[in-house]
């Protein structure tokens, strides 16, 4: 390892879900990639590469970015919140729940993007209405639902904040 | 009728998997020692290629290999299911802006991607057909200057209206990739008794599915064998065309379609799986390859289509003749088109008593990015014509456009294809429900307006299906079937199904999908089939099953099978004593161990002799407000009706139509692929706009229509292309009712909503 060879390297260490990771990542490492490649975590998904469809969309210190063109070494030192960091592995997330009830997603591969959309909006200080829940997921895509369904799952977990359920 | 599982909103189990992040796509899977590739593609719409200098790229850092056509000229190398007409790589010439040229192997996508720019191909430039007009005037250049036998797909043959052209004499060479023929009667001395004839012309975009996963396929040639997984609807089909390309027996061909992010009939049949194989064939490793949305336009975009229509009608708006003149742009390679064009043809007329009919359609091949099969097969295309040509009638004839469709719509029973299948729905009465719902929240309000509009569409296609049951020791429930899991929910389904004759609680049955090596076959998965014919075949290998069962438990009980009596999840004895089905197994087999399978196979017999297997029936209705100042159209209501004759999954049949309006609404709205020069201006998701959330139709309204008339399980019919294929035509006479004028064409955008108002 002493004899560098390849593409220069660079040294990155980001929280992810909750676990310290460490690697040396090439500067032109996006975070999607070091997500599913480097990690293994699949749960994020890539469509359009251009920032507009959503489905990448994770969690860097609490604020939604779109990992297809967020670079890895710019991850340094945050903490990244991917669809495999919402559950605790017993129980779902009650934006899983209601995304489950509500028939929010068909495919499912906007899901986590919506989800993790989602999330960045409820964990914000006001519980949204259903408008600010419209403006807020515009950036993602859904191709098979028509959105209804989301909007209502959405809807759903805002109520039971309101009512103090997981406040 | 006193079913427990079925006709409920269960949860579907896929959903859980899919939320956690759990679920894996095509694009997850990995295989040992695995390459990765890029693609190559022609830079321009027809040249010869003259040269290919790979020496750049082979020496590029990871560079396994960079494969040719020259390299696997060995082996059949094309593919497609109805004319193999389409090269795996573009073989002396390019067809079309995009076309692969050359596959980059290499240790990682980024090393691939790096190569692919040092592949120096050299061309000679040919000149281009970039639309219908050129490829079809006097001595157009040719796209193909050979014709292709037929794959042979009998099936094909019965879909459509084939018959009377199966002995095609030597035809000359020509762009027309395919031409069909459908009609009956006089038309020309019925058009000449007509009280009004009414005649226009309709534009259908170029539109792009725009599943979210991207086309992708990992494949491993081994010793004779070939192993792909890939994002395949029919991963049968996809199994068929690339043992033609290897010359390999079928059973050393798997492939396997995990989870699909989307699917909408982009696809159906073969893609990048025949790439990612000759890769992996020339490299002897595995080969991954992971198109880009951009690449995955070029690889299939969606037929556009310019259709001429002519209908006369009595003075009472009866209609007494109609022709059709369909023809669409189908790109460098036929794919599918050819069966599109022939639903496009079955279904463009409408639901409707046409006495007198004329319809042709032609399939052109331009030097554009190839066309095939998307959620409608030709039917949203056109519909649009026929529908907006029946409103444009009723005004001239001072009738509603409620009106003309209660004059003319057929009833229950009657045929529209004469010896097809009669219309197995109430088609009237769904208009009812349409017309009933948007009447009731019309605004009076300036530039507003409402249409609405119906198709059938001869869906299910062609009724070749299996499953199999497996029940364990324990009593749970393994299914198995060919059938892919796209989003639409048939895992779910299938699992409602087998829970439902079985007597088995619905969380011990699990389904498996779509591995051409451990399940049982499945033809496609499109045109609305599975519920119908998958759910056939499974109710009849759960009858096997349970058959089994009782053949077993008779001899448990030492008594005849007939005095075995069914129960939910076990079996009765003639002294009452009852068993369940875990307990039938262990005892039979007397170690605690074993399985019972049951099989099912579906044919085109009995209830799915005639065809189409079923209608789907599509009745859609739209109110629009449209802003004066920006020609900006606000959808104010969406109004469905699912005539499913019974629904398996309510939710998930609201989910269907929901989403199929909605994509119908894109492009009756806002999508269109628009081609500048050789190559397309918005292959992109910027440019290329899809609706958003904050398109949502202020009302929706999704109703169930629930006659049990369908032939499939309980009464069940298809549901998931209806609501799309009449959209286009609503929206259009909505448009038209709330401006005054008639547009001629797809999508209304702001700006063309704005010139048509503006216009003299």
């Amino acid at each position: 390892m002493t004899e560098p060879s390849g593409p220069p390297r660079v040294p990155v260490t980001v929280d992810i879900n909750g676990v310290s990771v460490s690697r040396q990542v090439e500067p032109r490492s996006l975070l999607v990639d070091f997500l599913r490649e480097d990690l293994g975590l699949t749960g994020t998904k890539v469509s359009c590469e251009l920032q507009v469809c959503g489905v990448c969309t994770v969690l860097v210190d609490g604020r939604p970015v779109s990992s297809c063109t967020f670079l890895t070494a710019d991850a340094d030192g945050a903490a990244v919140t991917t669809v495999e960091g919402l559950s605790d592995g017993q129980t779902l997330h009650p934006l899983q729940e209601s995304f489950v009830d509500n028939f929010a997603l068909q495919c499912g591969f906007c899901t986590p993007g919506f989800l993790m959309m989602s999330k960045a909006l409820l964990d914000g200080d006001e519980v949204p209405d259903r408008a600010a829940i419209v403006e807020h997921l515009e950036g993602n895509i859904c191709r098979c639902t028509g959105y209804e369904p989301i909007v209502e799952a959405v809807e759903h977990v805002a109520e039971q904040l309101r009512g103090g359920t997981h406040g | 009728m006193g079913e427990n599982v079925v006709g409920r909103s269960v949860r579907r189990p896929d959903l859980i998997e899919k939320v956690t992040g759990a679920a894996e796509y095509c694009v997850d899977v990995t295989m040992p020692g695995m390459a990765h590739a890029k693609i190559v593609r022609s830079d321009r719409a027809h040249a010869r290629i003259t040269g290919i200098d790979v020496a750049a790229a082979l020496e590029s850092p990871g560079v396994v290999a960079v494969v040719t056509a020259d390299d696997i000229a060995a082996l059949y190398a094309r593919f497609g299911h109805i004319i193999s007409d389409h090269w795996i790589l573009a073989t002396g010439k390019v067809r079309y802006y995009g076309e692969p040229v050359a596959v980059v192997v290499a240790e990682t996508v980024a090393a691939a991607a790096d190569a692919v720019e040092l592949v120096l191909v050299s061309y000679e430039d040919l000149p281009a057909v970039m639309d219908v007009d050129a490829a079809l005037a006097g001595g157009a250049p040719l796209v193909h200057e050979q014709s292709y036998d037929a794959t042979g797909d009998e099936s094909f043959q019965n879909l459509s209206h084939l018959e009377d052209e199966a002995d095609d004499t030597e035809a000359v060479l020509s762009n027309i990739a395919h031409e069909v023929n459908v009609g009956w009667g006089d038309v020309d001395a019925a058009f000449a008794e007509a009280a009004v004839v009414v005649e226009n012309t309709v534009h259908f975009p170029m539109l792009y599915a725009y599943a979210m996963e991207p086309y992708n396929a990992v494949a491993s040639y081994h010793e004779g064998a070939l192993t792909v997984v890939s994002t395949a609807q029919h991963p049968y089909m996809v199994r068929d065309d690339l043992a033609r390309v290897f010359s390999l027996p079928l059973s050393r061909v798997r492939v396997t379609s995990p989870y699909l992010g989307g699917g909408y009939g982009s696809k159906s049949y073969t893609k990048v799986e025949p790439l990612a194989s000759v890769a992996s064939w020339v490299t002897g490793r595995p080969v991954k390859l992971t198109l880009t949305v951009e690449e995955a336009i070029y690889t299939t975009r969606v037929d556009s289509a310019r259709i001429w229509v002519k209908s006369g009608f009595a003075a009472d708006g009866t209609i007494l003749a109609r022709e059709f003149d369909i023809v669409m742009d189908s790109g460098a390679y036929a794919d599918n088109s050819p069966l599109v064009m022939a639903k496009s043809v079955n279904r463009c007329f409408g639901p409707y008593r046409v006495p007198h009919l004329r319809a042709r359609g032609r399939s052109i091949y331009t030097n554009t990015s190839p066309a095939s099969s998307y959620r409608g097969f030709g039917a949203p295309q056109g519909n649009l014509a026929g529908e907006t040509n029946l409103d444009q009638a009723a005004e001239r004839l001072g009738i509603s456009g409620a009106d003309i469709r209660r004059r003319n719509l057929v009833r229950k029973g009657e045929e529209i294809l004469p010896g097809k299948r009669g219309i197995d729905a109430d088609i009237p009465a769904d208009l009812e429900m349409v017309v009933e719902s948007l009447e009731r929240d019309r605004k009076d309000v300036p530039y507003y307006g409402i249409g609405f509009g119906c198709s059938a569409s001869d869906a299910g296609a062609y009724p070749i299906s299996t499953a199999q049951v497996r029940v364990q020791i324990d009593g749970s429930v393994l299914v198995l079937s060919g059938s892919t899991e796209m989003g639409q929910g048939s895992r779910s389904l299938l699992a409602q199904v087998a829970a439902e004759e079985l007597g088995v609680d619905l969380s011990v049955v699990t389904v498996v999908q779509s591995d051409t090596s451990v399940t049982p076959y499945e033809r496609t998965t499109g045109a609305s089939r599975t519920t119908t014919l998958v759910g056939l075949a499974l109710q009849r290998a759960c009858a096997d099953a349970r058959s089994r069962l009782r053949d077993m438990a008779a001899e448990l009980f030492e008594c005849s099978p007939g005095e075995v009596r069914d129960l939910p999840g076990a079996v009765a004895g003639p002294d009452g004593r009852e068993l369940d089905f875990g307990a039938v197994v262990r005892q039979w087999f007397g170690g605690s161990a074993g399985e019972v399978t049951g099989v099912g196979l579906l044919r085109r017999d009995g209830a799915t002799q005639k065809m189409p297997p079923f209608w789907e029936v599509g009745m859609v209705g739209v109110a629009v407000e449209i802003d004066p100042e920006t020609g900006v159209v606000a959808v104010d209501q969406l109004v469905t009706v699912a005539d499913v004759g019974f629904a398996i999954n309510p939710r998930a049949v609201e989910g269907q139509d929901l989403g199929a309006a909605t994509q119908g609404l894109g492009s009756a709205l806002h999508e269109e692929l628009v081609y500048d020069g050789a190559q397309l201006a918005n292959a992109n998701v910027v440019d290329y706009r899809v609706p958003r959330v904050k398109d949502l139709p202020r009302k929706i309204d999704l109703m169930i229509a629930e006659r049990r008339d369908g032939v499939g399980p309980y009464g069940a019919k298809g549901a998931g292309e209806g609501t799309l294929n009449p959209i286009g035509g609503a929206v259009a006479a909505a448009v038209a009712r709330a401006v005054g004028k008639w547009p001629d064409r797809l999508p209304l955008t702001p700006e063309r909503v704005w010139r048509l108002m503006s216009s003299d």
